[in-house]
């Protein structure tokens, strides 16, 4: 899970006071805690800063209300990071707060949201008079928008996903191999065994791309818009690899596999890869998606680095 | 060219296009789907018997009303406009085409039993081990006495766990990729000796693996025509295909449009965003390449065997190109909601996604195309 260590763990890390360094940052090294994203909401997807969920103050505490969506893993997380509106009356990137939220914390409820593998993996998070300490605030008050933007880029050069990637395609050589087309292994198709290596060129210049923002990075140049240019590369790699390897399966892609029910023995239909293939090529739309659209990637890249 | 249609065709359309939206709404679809049959037999009995449909692409001596593939056309396409899981293309196109061209007295007795409703049919042709090659087949009918005996496994069959009968491609003698020795049976799908392991498919069917073992079939199951028939029955279902393809780009496309208008992000309608705009006219521009190779695949239908293919093959890997550029932008321009179920464009999505394939992938049909129309 990546929403601690690379997500809220640097937001602490950089913003954070010395107790909530103490208190939070040994258990997200651990593991011990678990952490979910509460950035997205049903009116501001693309549009983050126009989020409503609001959080006044009651004595030493903030009282939230509102609405959270597409909150991946809040099913399982002790904790989670969200924005919440601190002030209406200002320009909205400039009334944000980040606060830090114990998921039990009474009046959060959690919905699960399934998506078209079938997979329950995000879910809507209801928050009803949630009352949160002033102590789980990171950095100033209607200054979140900066912790915002700083876990963002993190998250984009996250997104880029070079090692799953390689694992991913040394994956579809593996089956192609084995997986036959007629009297040949499929990876001695030409059109398929072209497409395998176009992916590889392509991860091959995204991960050079990304150990030249490394490098920049540990010059000093914190990850900025650059971040940009891996996150649409990563996520249409991620997405290719899927595509294939649904190609691979032939027809053994169809079957939907719902599982080993209990006292059910039964193994997948097909190779045991294959009913995993259309799920995951379902699934995997997602990367263009979330962690600011690819749509959304352009602009910061005509705007941010373009200047237009 | 005269490419309108008749009036006839017209109020088929109209009939089939009127009562499935009143019957194929989002609630109605999913519930038939959650349902342990997987489906509502209803809808198939009223397609048949009070709409009298599935006469139209059947001849008058069997009961029809003279149609052919144009007809299966426009029911295909009014199919895939809501992703409708009725088993038209194994029924009539793929069962009722082999046994209209096959004739005899099996054709006789079966094409009625489509019309009324009554036979529901499953194609059993891929295997496990055969990717897309049809005469790629290690099932056995080995004569015995005046009939056969099957033996062998097939792979994916759609709409098996419904039907009445099974039409199976099996081999009577040759090698295993060999064109000479396979042949098609239409059997009854309760014979003794057959096993099915059933299960859903990800686009919203039921399919099953269906097993043979020493299953007895008389001598008259067999349909003359051998791979020639198979060929062609096949390359009828994939311009269907094409034709339910048509309809789920369209509406892919129109459903995209309509909830980009609704949309509101930076205070305005996504729909105000150029990129969305120009991607969205891109994805209406693919949609209707794959309304005109659906049209040009039906239409070359009755050329010779070598033109049919080509001109079959060109029309999928179009239709299977477009189809996959229209779902993944469809999917992309609704954001996070298009990736749930919540949502009908993910379900369109989903069945697009299995059209790509179903008959054979892209590669396969442009390699299949550049093999019969390129010299080597
Ligand atoms: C699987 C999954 C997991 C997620 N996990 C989390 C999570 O853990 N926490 C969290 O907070 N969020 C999460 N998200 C939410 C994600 O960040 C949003 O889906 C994303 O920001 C897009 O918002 P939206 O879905 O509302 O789409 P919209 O913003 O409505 O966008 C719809 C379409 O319009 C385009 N568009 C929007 N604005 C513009 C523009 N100005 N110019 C051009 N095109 C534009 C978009 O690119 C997109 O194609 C997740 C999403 C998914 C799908
Ligand atoms: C071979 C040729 C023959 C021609 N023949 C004729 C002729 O017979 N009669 C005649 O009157 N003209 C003719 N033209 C001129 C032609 O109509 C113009 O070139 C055309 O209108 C584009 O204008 P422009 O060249 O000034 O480019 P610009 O308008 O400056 O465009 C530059 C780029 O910006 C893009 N762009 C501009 N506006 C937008 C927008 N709103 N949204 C998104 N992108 C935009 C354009 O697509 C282009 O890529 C001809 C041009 C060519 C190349």
């Amino acid at each position: 899970m990546p929403f601690g260590l690379s997500m809220v763990g640097p937001v602490i890390y950089t913003f954070g006071t010395p107790e909530q360094k103490a208190k939070f940052l040994p258990r997200i090294l651990s593991g011990d805690d678990w952490w979910c994203q509460g950035y997205s909401e049903p009116g501001a997807g693309s549009d983050l800063a126009s989020l409503r969920t609001k959080a006044e103050r009651d004595g030493d505490h903030y009282v939230v209300n509102g609405q959270k969506t597409w909150t991946t893993m809040a099913q399982h997380a002790d904790w989670g990071f969200f924005l919440v509106r601190t002030n209406p009356d200002v320009k909205q990137q400039e009334g944000i707060s980040f606060l830090l939220i114990d998921m039990k914390t009474p009046g959060i409820e959690v919905r699960p949201i399934i998506t078209l593998g079938g997979e329950h993996e995000v879910n809507e998070v209801f928050l009803d008079n949630v009352r949160v300490p002033i102590e789980n605030r990171v950095y100033e008050e209607d200054k979140g928008w900066t912790c915002a933007k700083f876990l963002l880029a993190h998250e984009r050069t996250g997104i880029a996903g070079v090692a799953g990637s390689k694992r991913g395609i040394e994956k579809i050589k593996e089956i192609a191999t084995t997986e036959m087309d007629g009297d040949k292994p499929l990876l001695s198709n030409p059109f398929f065994r072209r497409k395998v290596a176009e992916l590889e060129m392509d991860l091959t210049a995204l991960e050079y791309t990304e150990l030249r923002t490394l490098a920049g990075e540990a010059a000093g140049k914190g990850p900025g818009p650059e971040s940009s240019v891996l996150k649409i590369k990563g996520s249409e790699i991620q997405q290719r690899i899927t595509e294939l390897a649904l190609e691979a399966a032939g027809h053994y892609g169809a079957p939907y596999f719902r599982g080993f029910g209990e006292g059910d023995n039964e193994h997948p239909i097909g190779p045991d890869w294959a009913h995993r293939t259309a799920p995951s090529y379902f699934n995997v739309r997602k990367t263009t998606i979330y962690g600011g659209s690819n749509e959304v990637q352009r602009g910061i890249i005509a705007k941010m680095v373009l200047g237009l | 060219m005269d490419l309108s249609y008749n009036e006839t065709q017209g109020m088929l359309r109209e009939t089939l296009a009127r009562f499935l939206a009143d019957t194929y709404d989002f609630e109605s679809r999913k519930k038939m789907l959650a349902s342990p049959t997987g489906r509502d037999p209803g809808i198939w009995k009223a397609i048949a018997s009070e709409l009298g449909l599935t006469c139209a692409p059947f001849a008058e001596e069997h009961g029809g009303m003279g149609g052919g593939a144009i007809e299966n056309m426009i029911m295909m396409e009014e199919f895939g406009k809501v992703i409708a899981i009725e088993p038209w293309l194994q029924t009539v196109v793929i069962g009722g085409g082999a046994l209209k061209h096959a004739g005899g007295a099996l054709a006789e007795a079966t094409i009625p039993a489509i019309i009324s409703g009554d036979a529901i049919i499953a194609f059993a042709y891929a295997e496990p081990q055969g990717r897309y090659n049809l005469a790629d087949i290690g099932t056995t009918a080995k004569a015995d006495g005046a009939g056969y005996v099957l033996n062998g496994h097939k792979g994916v069959v759609y709409a098996a766990p419904w039907a009445t009968h099974l039409l199976v491609t099996a081999r009577t003698g040759g090698g295993r990729r060999d064109r000479a020795g396979v042949e098609l049976f239409l059997i009854e799908a309760n014979r003794p000796g057959i096993t099915r392991r059933d299960y859903p498919t990800v686009d919203g069917f039921m399919a099953s693996e269906v097993y043979f073992e020493n299953v007895a079939i008389p001598g008259e199951a067999l349909l003359t025509g051998g791979i020639d028939l198979i060929e062609r029955v096949v390359d009828e279902a994939t311009v269907a295909v094409c034709a339910e393809a048509s309809g789920i780009a369209r509406t892919m496309v129109n459903q995209t449009v309509e909830y980009t208008k609704q949309r509101k992000q930076f205070g305005q309608p996504i729909a105000k965003f150029q990129v969305l705009q120009h991607r969205m006219s891109d994805m209406f521009v693919e949609a209707e390449q794959v309304s005109s190779m659906a049209l040009m695949g039906t239409l070359k239908l009755d050329e010779d065997a070598a033109a049919r293919k080509a001109a079959v093959s060109m029309a999928k890997a179009k239709v299977g190109r477009s189809l996959k550029f229209v779902g993944q932008n469809a999917i992309q321009t609704h954001g996070g909601i298009g990736i749930t179920m919540e949502l009908g464009i993910g379900h369109y999505f989903k069945r697009g996604t299995m059209i790509e394939g179903q008959f054979g992938s892209i590669d396969h049909h442009l390699d299949r195309f550049e093999a019969l129309s390129y010299p080597a």
